[in-house]
């Protein structure tokens, strides 16, 4: 059955409106362009950077804090020139966007994961369930999110002082992605309190549906339209907070920089005039963050049946 | 732009015209003293910032020789005794008289759990009260040396401390705190008003010194700013008179602005590392069951693996000397003709390497502070990078010296990056330090890693006796070569100084980085 439908699911995806709204939206074609250059080079930058910037063996110490190619005293080796260990910025970078890019979209799913679940929850039981889940959202929501990501990641570094390296990535993608799903379960909340009234849930009612199989398999494929929206543009405030959070010194390893630390690293450098270190990271992240926000926004009207 | 910096000029030469009494000096360093307890921490920072509050017997003066603190004279009545007469008329900053009970309840408490200083008291057989303005301290064997080797041990109020429950030292390695840690109460020529750890120190002047100030600065904010782009945008910005130390790579940029001076000079302080040879398997490597360190094969790996020369050009800007020794020139004892480094080899490590058992490396731990000496988390990124040519790979934990502090003080580690200036500006200081081997009466407190050689040990307690020069220099000739061929350390380099303070503000800078307020003229 699924070998019948799919190409034609494609076909119709061809022919809908997000399609044609995506062809005729240069905005979104060029966000999208940007995005998929991003992702690509951090997907293979295995084979796409130049340099391995993680293995220690091959820093060339000589070579360190050497501007771009193009400016005087350059070379041709380092594109866009070295930061103070003598790493090549544009592997670096490649290899930053990685980590940005997996600690972001993993944060964001865990979110999305827990958010749904817990606003459908809340959403179709209502009740005591509905209320308490709710004052937990207004709780988290009450704190900075910096904040609890900070204070998560702190009692990780506490708690495991010495396997914290290799936890690093599991306790930073779990500091960013717990306040990260209240906003999802206040919105699939919203939809699903007007969705579960509607006749079809009534019918499946009637028919003697499971209710947690109504809510999976009737409820959720209808107020999913939302949350892919809210995702999309969290995944960019993803990026950003744990640029942030390497920027403060507690995200992932030094040994392995992302972006967020290679500005943070930069940034001692701006005053000597070696801005490569930290410019050309700076702007890596703006260009994820902003294609990745656009496509948010596209995807957004696009979604939104009043504004077509 | 231009036509505005000689009406700034005048603006900011008026203001310092207008405060010239009374004048407020604002301080930044990289890092905070991590207690203001004198007995706590055994590091240059901390005794420089403790050193404006408290006081020791014998000081030291603007050329680094030994001046009259608390003591007035000194004398060798024997060749174990040395007899003290205490400076009357001195009272703490509470008012309470100094008397030799004092002397002998510091003497007690550095020399007591929890102290830091232990290595300066460890040959002292015992304090003696002749009468109230006179002491006599008694050595086990004969100590020529002895009133250099105390111009570190700050004299505290017997009565305060006790009052206050700070009988004993503040002990961070195992997260013991006490009053003399966040107040203090010396003799010395500036009272602490108000100290908010690594936020904020505030000092004034002690109006009932007992001595002449040269200085005119009445208040002295003392701000750790860690970033070094924010500590170079306050100073530029005028935020604060003076800072230490200026970022290697801002030193060009603050140079060239007319309101600053940046003041460069050689440093005492050696950066080296130091490797666990004590332990029978490394607490943080993959080795187990056996310690790698304790083969002299791999420590001389990992000293010929590390390219010194590119450290010094990258890393340090040219602002450092490369060094065999692990004391400074200038430092008394120190011997030219043996400051020859191993030559940096990757193929003879590795080679060494093979032979010792590690064909491929290992893994290994290393500590490393990133607050504490001029880039020091940088010169460790790159000895990482130099061993992994070699094929070790090392797992580095760059840290504040808050936390890196106590750990390594623990001996939790099995690798690590440490500077030292000899304290008494003599070899012996280092010897007794860091490479004789440890005893809980304070030998060896800081040799981290327990590198022991019975023969340097026997010649250290020699030295400490000897007053033949000749025959002194000789045998610290001797023991230097001892560790210098068992490879007991790694020495790196010696940093140079480099503080930045505006243009009216004159002061002295010791060779040993200490930054004594009272010296300071602000114009």
């Amino acid at each position: 059955m699924t070998t019948a439908t799919a190409p034609g699911a494609w076909a119709r995806f061809l022919d809908g409106d997000v399609w044609h709204s995506f062809r005729s939206s240069p905005v979104a074609i060029g966000a999208a362009l940007v995005a998929a250059v991003c992702i690509f080079c951090a997907l293979f930058a295995n084979w796409v950077a130049p340099h391995n910037p993680f293995d220690l063996a091959t820093l060339e110490l000589a070579d360190a804090r050497l501007p771009p190619a193009w400016d005087v005293g350059g070379s041709a080796k380092y594109m866009l020139g070295t930061d103070d260990q003598g790493r090549d910025i544009l592997s670096a970078l490649m290899y930053g966007a990685r980590i940005s890019l997996l600690v972001g979209i993993a944060s964001v799913a865990l979110s999305v994961v827990v958010g749904v679940g817990l606003g459908l929850l809340s959403g179709f039981v209502g009740g005591k369930t509905d209320a308490f889940i709710m004052r937990v959202c207004d709780v988290m929501l009450s704190f900075p999110s910096i904040l609890i990501a900070l204070l998560i990641d702190g009692v990780g570094r506490a708690m495991f002082p010495n396997a914290h390296d290799t936890l690093a990535f599991a306790v930073l993608v779990l500091a960013i992605a717990l306040p990260g799903w209240v906003q999802y379960a206040r919105t699939v909340r919203g939809s699903t309190l007007v969705e579960r009234n509607k006749e079809y849930v009534q019918a499946a009612r009637v028919v003697g549906v499971a209710p947690l199989r109504i809510m999976s398999r009737h409820v959720l494929p209808n107020v999913m339209g939302p949350v892919l929206v809210l995702a999309t543009i969290q995944v960019a405030t993803a990026i950003l907070t744990e640029a942030t959070l390497s920027f403060l010194g507690v995200g992932v390893p030094p040994t392995q920089p992302s972006l967020g630390t290679l500005i943070r690293v930069g940034n001692d450098f701006l005053f000597s005039g070696e801005w490569w270190i930290t410019i050309f990271p700076g702007l890596m992240l703006v260009l994820i963050a902003l294609s990745v926000n656009l496509l948010g926004d596209w995807l957004r009207d696009a979604l939104n049946p009043r504004l077509r | 732009m231009n036509a505005f910096k000689p009406a700034l000029f005048a603006a900011a030469l008026a203001f310092g015209l207008g405060i010239a009494h009374g004048a407020t000096l604002r301080v930044a360093n990289q890092g905070d003293a991590t207690s203001m307890d004198p007995h706590s921490l055994n590091e240059s920072l901390q005794l420089s910032v403790t050193g404006n509050v408290y006081e020791p017997l014998v000081g030291r003066d603007r050329k680094l020789g030994l001046a009259p603190a608390l003591a007035t004279k000194w004398a060798q009545t024997s060749p174990t005794v040395w007899r003290f007469d205490l400076r009357r008329n001195v009272r703490f900053h509470d008012g309470t008289p100094f008397t030799a009970d004092d002397v002998l309840f510091t003497f007690t408490r550095a020399a007591g759990d929890g102290s830091d200083m232990k290595g300066y008291t460890s040959a002292i057989k015992q304090v003696r009260k002749v009468d109230d303005f006179t002491i006599e301290i008694e050595t086990a064997t004969p100590f020529p040396i002895l009133p250099d080797v105390i111009s570190l041990v700050y004299i505290m109020s017997k009565k305060w401390c006790e009052e206050n429950k700070a009988e004993k030292p503040v002990d961070r390695r195992k997260g013991i705190e006490n009053a003399a840690s966040f107040r203090a109460n010396g003799t010395g020529p500036y009272r602490i008003k108000e100290r908010q750890p690594t936020t904020r120190t505030t000092f004034v002047r002690n109006g009932n010194y007992w001595d002449k100030v040269d200085g005119n600065v009445d208040e002295v904010i003392f701000t750790p700013i860690g970033n070094d782009a924010t500590r170079v945008a306050a100073m530029l910005s005028g935020e604060i008179d003076m800072m230490e130390p200026v970022p290697l790579q801002d030193v060009e940029r603050l140079k060239a602005n007319a309101n600053i001076n940046v003041m460069q000079g050689p440093e005492l302080r050696t950066i080296f590392l130091g490797m666990d040879q004590k332990r029978d398997e490394l607490q943080f490597s993959n080795v187990k069951g056996k310690n790698p360190f304790k083969d002299k094969r791999v420590r001389q790996a990992f000293y010929q693996a590390i390219d010194i020369e590119t450290i010094k050009t990258r890393v340090m800007r040219n602002a450092a000397t490369p060094t065999a020794l692990m004391v400074a020139p200038g430092i008394k004892g120190f011997v030219p003709e043996m400051n020859k480094r191993l030559p940096h080899d990757a193929d003879a490590a590795k080679k060494l390497l093979a032979e010792a058992g590690y064909p491929n490396g290992f893994e290994v731990g290393m500590n490393c502070p990133n607050d504490r000496y001029v880039n020091d988390g940088e010169i460790c990124q790159a000895v990482a990078a130099n061993l992994a040519r070699i094929g070790v790979k090392v797992n580095l934990q760059a840290e504040s010296k808050a936390t890196y502090f106590p750990k390594i003080l623990r001996r939790d580690t099995s690798f690590y990056l440490l500077g030292w200036t000899p304290g008494t500006y003599d070899a012996h200081n280092a010897l007794s330090n860091l490479m004789a081997t440890p005893t809980d009466k304070g030998q060896g407190q800081f040799n981290l890693g327990s590198y022991s050689n019975a023969k340097l040990d026997e010649l250290t307690l020699k030295i400490q006796s000897e007053t033949d020069q000749p025959k002194r220099n000789a045998m610290i000739a001797e023991a230097f070569k001892l560790h210098a061929d068992d490879i007991g350390h790694i020495p790196l380099h010696q940093q140079a100084l480099a503080w930045a303070m505006k243009k009216n503000v004159s002061l002295v800078q010791l060779a040993d980085n200490f930054m004594p307020y009272k010296y300071i003229v602000v114009k």
